[in-house]
């Protein structure tokens, strides 16, 4: 080995280890800065974890509460609160037992809940019983001391929060909520004569006699869970397809447009170097603006809707697309071409049977690809457009107070991607490896 | 079925055995299905395009005379305030490199889970083998999970900030490239691995000295495309939830007519970020991939 290689190889060694410790050291370092421009030490402070843990209880379980007016006395036991989701008086649930004034709230581990004409009273086990009574408009509290943290006194409002359930006494009413798990409602609402049914009394319900008289029982069941009132699947089926169909739209929109144009953005096709430049400089320019503009810009001029969604997606596609396409077509065998131009045929008949028939599996790879990752681009889209499932999301997220129906839709954005991306691989694999 | 109905008249039926009437029979049948299938294709896009025009609130055509109306309004006003500009657009830089910011560290966090999801879910490196589908279907599912899902609930619980679109677009990034990193990974030569294993190497330096060598090129590239994408995804959460310059764009556009100097500011900004760094990427790819 000659003295000047043995130096460059020295040399060539050092250079790979300084990069060795140089390269994570920046990252490090990146991640330091990042670390005090993002404030990640303030996060603690701001993070709510009360808000997890609602959330999570709430993707897996529902509430009920129990509400009982104080200057009327009257008693509801909705669902979510709500009143599509109210028991009838004479449906109500068995840990709710009512006798007169009294009412006795089973919230299950021991813990009771009694409402009665003095004020109310909660029952906790190895605590003792927390009882509250309204006096000259105030609230008086009696409960072992010290007062724990999970009871949260006010001058017009006492909450207590145990794992069991909450309870809150303000002057106008007392409400407890209790928490069961699963998803209560999702097939059928409280009205419908369904509710509450094993499925082998479902399936007895089929065979017997019409509840309807107009139509048979397996009828009314598909309407009353289609048209269920609390969860609307019709209308998220309605949304699900609506994504779907921005990002089918804008997709093949996009892929047809972009086709006759990538063949003069092509550098063996474009007939002028100028109209070459002038093609990619226009591919350049949509792809540069990008969704997130375009959707602002369209949704001013078409108005709130999924016409829009397909519509932003077709402008920013027809770019990307202009661009691989082309590339495509410049990497084509030429020989092809050759051999139908020695028949004696036009431009047209050339593209068709020598350069379309070589591209077309490239091209399908492409736009399948494409039509799989703008479902999910749909769903952002579609948030901000106002269509589709994003929009049902973001309302539901907003709201705070569905978390499951958030959990629901989430679960199927997620089923609805996966779907598209399984059917995308079955048609490449189909179509193109033959 | 299609040959009777479509085909020539009965009676006169092609003689198969004859191949240059059997070629021209099969060319006109292929050409027949492609033609239906083409049919029913537009068919299809033209009654989705209906459905979505109905749903939509304003129609396409009408819309098309107002198409340039938005676009000229922000215009005119911008340059009747051009003298702004400048300053609106310095003013607008750290929301710029927030968003930027939210892209690398999203795609920096995204690309070393991706890594370690793409080591454990390739056949012929995994650590453990038999886990490899538990790899694949954790990649698949961040993969399905849109950003905005994961960015929305985060809100929720971290407060708004960059943090979340961080963690959103991260989540979304490791799902993506462990599937890419991971078909680079397969390609893989083995041979300097079985040298490695001959010396007693231990299987992280088996990977790092004989796998991450090979795959690093493609691994980088990949990570710079995705760069490119973060971009423009850590923007338009921006715009959705919060954080970065595009919940500056929000509250410009919710003002409406007399700040459209500061929207004009930042669209141009926005554009010229993603020109440059899609431009800056794709030398970088050609660069990593071609060679020198």
């Amino acid at each position: 080995m000659t003295d000047a290689t043995y130096v460059s190889v020295q040399r060539r060694f050092q250079t790979r280890r300084l990069t060795a410790f140089a390269i994570p050291a920046l990252i490090l370092l990146y991640l330091t800065y990042i670390c005090i421009s993002f404030d990640i030490a303030g996060l603690a402070a701001r993070a709510r974890l009360d808000n997890a843990a609602i959330l999570t209880a709430d993707f897996v379980s529902y509430k009920t509460h129990v509400t009982r007016d104080n200057r009327s006395g009257d008693l509801t036991i909705a669902i979510e609160g709500e009143s599509k989701g109210t028991y009838a008086p004479g449906q109500r649930p068995d840990w709710v037992q009512t006798s007169g004034d009294i009412t006795r709230i089973d919230l299950g581990k021991g813990h009771l809940v009694t409402y009665d004409s003095t004020g109310a009273r909660y029952v906790v086990p190895g605590y003792g019983t927390i009882d509250i009574q309204p006096e000259d408009g105030k609230l008086k509290l009696t409960a072992p001391q010290p007062t724990p943290d999970w009871i949260n006194v006010g001058d017009t409002r006492i909450s207590v929060t145990t794992p069991q359930g909450r309870f809150a006494y303000s002057r106008s009413k007392v409400e407890t909520f209790k928490y069961q798990p699963g998803w209560e409602l999702f097939f059928f609402t409280l009205d419908s004569p369904f509710y509450g049914k094993t499925y082998g009394q479902l399936t007895a319900m089929l065979m017997g006699d019409r509840i309807d008289p107009a139509r048979s029982n397996l009828a009314l069941m598909a309407s009353d869970f289609w048209h269920n009132k609390m969860w609307h699947h019709a209308d998220v089926a309605w949304a699900l397809f609506e994504t779907l169909l921005m990002a089918f739209l804008g997709t093949m929109g996009a892929a047809l447009v972009a086709l006759p144009l990538a063949f003069l953005a092509a550098a063996n096709f474009a007939p002028f170097r100028a109209v070459r430049f002038a093609f990619r400089r226009v591919f350049d320019f949509l792809r540069g603006v990008d969704g997130l503009i375009w959707t602002i810009v369209l949704a001013r001029a078409f108005g709130p809707g999924p016409m829009t969604g397909a519509l932003a997606i077709l402008l920013t596609d027809t770019g990307t697309f202009g661009k691989t396409f082309s590339e495509t077509l410049e990497n084509i065998d030429e020989k092809q071409v050759e051999g139908v131009r020695s028949t004696g045929a036009g431009a047209l008949q050339r593209a068709r049977f020598g350069v379309i028939p070589q591209i077309a599996p490239v091209l399908l790879s492409q736009v399948l690809y494409y039509l799989e990752s703008n479902t999910r681009s749909a769903t952002v889209i579609g948030a901000i457009v106002g269509g589709g499932i994003g929009l049902l999301l973001t309302q539901a997220i907003i709201t705070q107070k569905d978390w499951e129906e958030v959990a629901y839709y989430m679960l199927l954005i997620v089923l609805m991607v996966m779907a598209m991306d399984t059917l995308s691989g079955w048609i490449r694999r189909k179509f193109i490896k033959g | 079925m299609v040959d009777i109905t479509f085909g020539p008249e009965p009676g006169k039926r092609p003689d198969l055995t004859n191949p240059t009437e059997s070629y021209i029979h099969q060319t006109r049948r292929k050409r027949l299905y492609g033609f239906i299938l083409l049919m029913l294709f537009v068919a299809l896009m033209a009654a989705g395009f209906r459905t979505a025009e109905d749903r939509n609130a304003g129609d396409f055509l009408s819309g098309l005379h107002q198409l340039g109306d938005f676009p000229a309004e922000v215009l005119s006003e911008a340059w009747s305030n051009r003298a702004n500009l400048p300053g609106l657009v310095w003013q607008y830089l750290p929301s710029l490199l927030e968003t930027i910011n939210i892209a690398a560290t999203a795609t920096l966090l995204g690309a070393i889970a991706g890594a370690i999801l793409a080591l454990g879910a390739t056949r012929n490196l995994a650590r453990f083998p038999l886990l490899t589908p538990l790899y694949r279907r954790t990649a698949d599912l961040l993969r399905a999970i849109p950003e905005i899902v994961i960015a929305l609930i985060l809100i929720f619980i971290l407060g708004g900030g960059p943090i979340p679109a961080v963690l959103a677009i991260a989540l979304h990034t490791a799902g993506a490239l462990a599937k890419l990193f991971s078909e680079s990974a397969e390609n893989a030569d083995l041979k300097p691995v079985e040298g490695l294993a001959s010396t007693g190497a231990a299987w992280s330096q088996q990977i790092w000295l004989g796998i991450l060598p090979q795959v690093a090129p493609n691994w980088l590239s990949y990570a710079l495309l995705r760069f490119e994408i973060n971009v423009r995804a850590s923007a338009i959460l921006g715009f959705v939830g919060s954080g970065g310059i595009g919940y500056d764009l929000k509250l410009a556009m919710q003002w409406g007519g007399g700040k459209y100097d500061q929207v004009v500011a930042i669209f141009a900004l926005l554009f010229l970020a993603i020109i440059v760094f899609d431009q800056l990427s794709a030398y970088a790819r050609n660069r990593l991939v071609k060679g020198q």
